[in-house]
């Protein structure tokens, strides 16, 4: 099982990931790539220049937490913002999401990338945390609870898989702060 | 012919038109995002010292919220929709 990211004197980040992992990170990362689909045009014109159709916030809570209204209190400015902008975020996050799938070593193996490759990382691990965590209600407990949980329970292995992903990515981040001085 | 309404209706406008209230954005706590990643994000984003940043992911931490920038409105529309590239939760308002 891998240790996590650590930064090189080079000052890269760098990683070992075992066959389950790097399948794991594909299942989920592929998982997101179906979440952030494109949006169906009514108006291909308006599609071209880059607005948009939707004017309110996923029903999927997993997908509303990953395209958040961006103002709290005012529907209507919420709705023209993402009419505007809604797009372009599922775009961005489909093509950092493709970026990290590929380079993900077929069989397990060494991952090693810079700083700039490092951000594709951590918004799509960042991501796929988001997506689950919100599909398993995770709370600021959702670790304790894991430990009183049996292994065999049913929220017993989302959990597992939840926390191993937590790890991993702070140990990326702590690994890019090392890296990006 | 018309009647008049039986009650006047204040206009529905949620925004003040003052044009010296500036905009602010701000990043509401949640869950799932890490300490580390949000002070990481912080400094990346806005440039801001590790102190600086560390001391607003805290405020978001303990208060439920930070305002992490202010502006005008095209400015923190910006922010708002860099930060959501994060997956951090940001919103934007005018400071009041």
């Amino acid at each position: 099982m891998t240790h996590g990211f650590r930064h090189t004197r080079r000052g890269t980040v760098t990683a070992e990931l075992d066959a389950d992992e790097t399948e794991l990170l594909r299942m989920l990362i592929g998982q997101l790539l179906d979440l952030v689909e494109p949006v169906e045009h009514d108006d291909e014109l308006a599609a071209l220049v880059g607005i948009g159709s939707n004017t309110s916030p996923p029903e999927d809570p997993a997908l509303a937490r990953l395209l958040p209204d961006a103002y709290r209190d005012d529907p209507e400015a919420a709705g023209d913002f993402r009419r505007y902008t809604e797009d372009d975020l599922r775009k961005h996050k489909r093509t950092t999401a493709a970026a990290v799938l590929d380079a993900l070593p077929p069989g397990g193996g060494t991952v090693q990338f810079g700083v700039d490759t490092a951000q594709e990382w951590l918004t799509t691990l960042n991501d796929v945390r988001l997506a689950l965590g919100t599909r398993l209600d995770v709370d600021e407990d959702s670790y304790d609870r894991l430990l009183d949980l049996s292994a065999d329970d049913p929220e017993a292995a989302g959990l597992q898989l939840y926390h191993w992903l937590t790890g991993l990515q702070e140990s990326l981040v702590q690994a890019v702060m090392r890296a990006d001085r | 012919m018309s009647t008049a309404p039986a009650e006047l209706r204040r206009p529905e406008s949620h925004t003040d038109v003052r044009p010296d209230v500036p905009w602010v954005t701000i990043v509401w706590n949640d869950p799932i995002n890490l300490m580390s990643y949000v002070t990481y994000v912080l400094q990346k984003v806005f440039g801001y010292s590790k102190r600086k940043a560390e001391k607003l992911m805290l405020d978001v931490h303990h208060k439920g919220r930070a305002v992490v920038s202010n502006g005008s409105r095209e400015e923190m529309e910006r922010d708002v929709a860099l930060l959501h590239t994060y997956g951090l939760w940001a919103t934007l308002q005018q400071d009041k």
